[in-house]
């Protein structure tokens, strides 16, 4: 089914969407990867604040190409997911509600999902160019220095993501292979 | 004896590096169209649609097809009739990759060590691959790799007993495994033969090899056509969200081996399956 949603991404919002929807979101998102995890993990168990609020918002994990002139941003499509599931159940229990990314999930974030009513989000790996065009507005919040790798707060207007993990459990990687598989290894 | 002095290496590797991240080449273009017109899944289609729409704006706008443009891959096959002046060949190589980087907008995915992790912000050091070959030419063939396949890839060393179904069992198991982390279509890159890093060598290799071509040797040809078939029937599909489009094309290349080895390497790569070849 096609939704749109607008951020905040907030709980009774998250309930709507199941696995399988084709969801447009405009509004607010933070981009965050390898490195920007690292980082906020260390600083949340030193006992800081985070340079961002998680509440009901979306981590886009991505880290961007550079902006020719007169553009908001470069090529801005996914990269996998997996290599943030080590700090991503932390998050999503500080409030943390939407994840996109691409690539399968461990169990702790999916159980992650599951109690904290989110929702993990796929966008097309690979479709950078066009994904970017989505984007109107990009800038630096947190850790400059990490360059590709920093905070970005991005606004975004129609950008097209498919529900692939919901707050019901269930998880389109797993069900959509199985519809079309007819050998197996 | 032929000069050639280094400064038209950098200039290749400059632009071959932008024309690879912004283009895809005739072969993986004609592949990932044909799959558009094959693909059983409804979902699949509308994904093959978005990947052929971000082709056109990627080549039109002059933005990079993904914004993970890769570590710069450079193999070399040098005319043992060449004589390189103007300085280090090497140095040139990574020259051309810097300028690239930088004047073609392409990220900086390059870190200087692999624990310490301090970006070297401009992409270098490539890794290049050098090979001497007869007459006086050289072959450049750039191929940025990106590492959302690249971290999918496996070696396996296999026993001799194993034989042609244990190779097949090995790559449909590195293929599955990938799944949807390695953004498919997949280009599936194989190594058999030879020793530890000499497969893994040619199964990098294999993926510069056009999508649209097969191994000269028939039952080679025939695997790879083989599994082909078995990869798209694993339902994983475009993005993996489904489908009977998992794979564009399996490359193998074969090379000799010891009494007591098969080594085999695949080397997977998404459908921005970068590689751009010139002559000089």
């Amino acid at each position: 089914m096609i939704k749109r949603i607008h951020t905040p991404l907030t709980g009774e919002k998250s309930k709507t969407l199941s696995v399988g929807d084709y969801v447009y979101i405009t509004g607010t998102i933070y981009t965050a990867r390898d490195a920007a995890h690292k980082r906020m993990q260390e600083t949340l168990d030193a006992g800081n604040n985070l340079p961002i609020d998680l509440n009901d918002n979306i981590i886009y994990y991505m880290g961007p190409s550079p902006a020719r002139e007169g553009r908001p941003i470069g090529s801005a499509g996914p990269t996998t997911a997996s290599r943030m599931d080590k700090y991503a159940p932390g998050l999503l229990d500080l409030g943390l509600k939407g994840m996109i990314g691409k690539g399968k999930r461990s169990k702790e974030v999916l159980d992650a999902v599951v109690r904290n009513g989110g929702v993990y989000f796929a966008a097309v790996g690979g479709a950078g160019a066009l994904l970017s065009k989505a984007i109107q507005k990009a800038e630096v919040v947190a850790y400059e220095d990490l360059g590709t790798e920093a905070i970005h707060r991005l606004e975004v207007v129609d950008f097209p993501v498919i529900v692939v993990a919901d707050a019901s459990g269930n998880n389109l990687y797993e069900t959509a292979v199985k519809e079309f598989a007819v050998n197996e290894v | 004896m032929r000069t050639i002095n280094v400064k038209d290496i950098t200039q290749n590797i400059k632009e071959m590096c932008i024309e690879a991240n912004y283009f895809l080449s005739e072969d993986m273009d004609n592949a990932m169209k044909h799959a558009g017109k094959t693909e059983k899944s409804p979902l699949g289609c509308q994904i093959l649609a978005q990947l052929q729409e971000n082709l056109q704006i990627a080549s039109e706008e002059r933005i990079p097809i993904c914004q993970d443009t890769g570590m710069a891959v450079v193999f070399l096959e040098v005319g043992q009739g060449v004589y390189f002046e103007g300085g280090s060949l090497t140095k040139a190589v990574n020259e051309g990759v810097r300028q690239g980087y930088e004047e073609g907008f392409l990220r900086k995915s390059v870190v200087k060590d692999p624990l310490i992790r301090e970006n070297t912000g401009d992409n270098t050091p490539a890794v290049v691959h050098y090979d001497i070959v007869e007459g006086d030419l050289v072959t450049i063939t750039v191929a940025p790799k990106g590492f959302g396949s690249e971290n999918m890839s496996r070696i396996f060393m296999l026993k001799p007993a194993d034989g042609a179904e244990g190779v097949k069992r090995a790559i449909l198991t590195a293929v599955k495994d990938a799944g949807p982390n390695a953004c498919p279509p997949m280009v599936i890159g194989v190594g058999i033969g030879g020793t530890f890093e000499k497969c893994a060598l040619m199964a990098k290799k294999a993926l510069t090899r056009p999508v649209n071509s097969h191994s000269s040797i028939a039952y080679v040809s025939e695997m790879e056509e083989e599994l082909l078939n078995k990869i798209n029937g694993l339902g994983i599909g475009p993005a993996g969200l489904g489908g009977t489009t998992t794979a564009l094309a399996v490359n193998i290349e074969t090379y000799p081996t010891h009494i007591a080895g098969l080594p085999v390497a695949v080397n997977i790569c998404c459908h921005v399956n970068r590689h751009v070849v010139r002559t000089i």
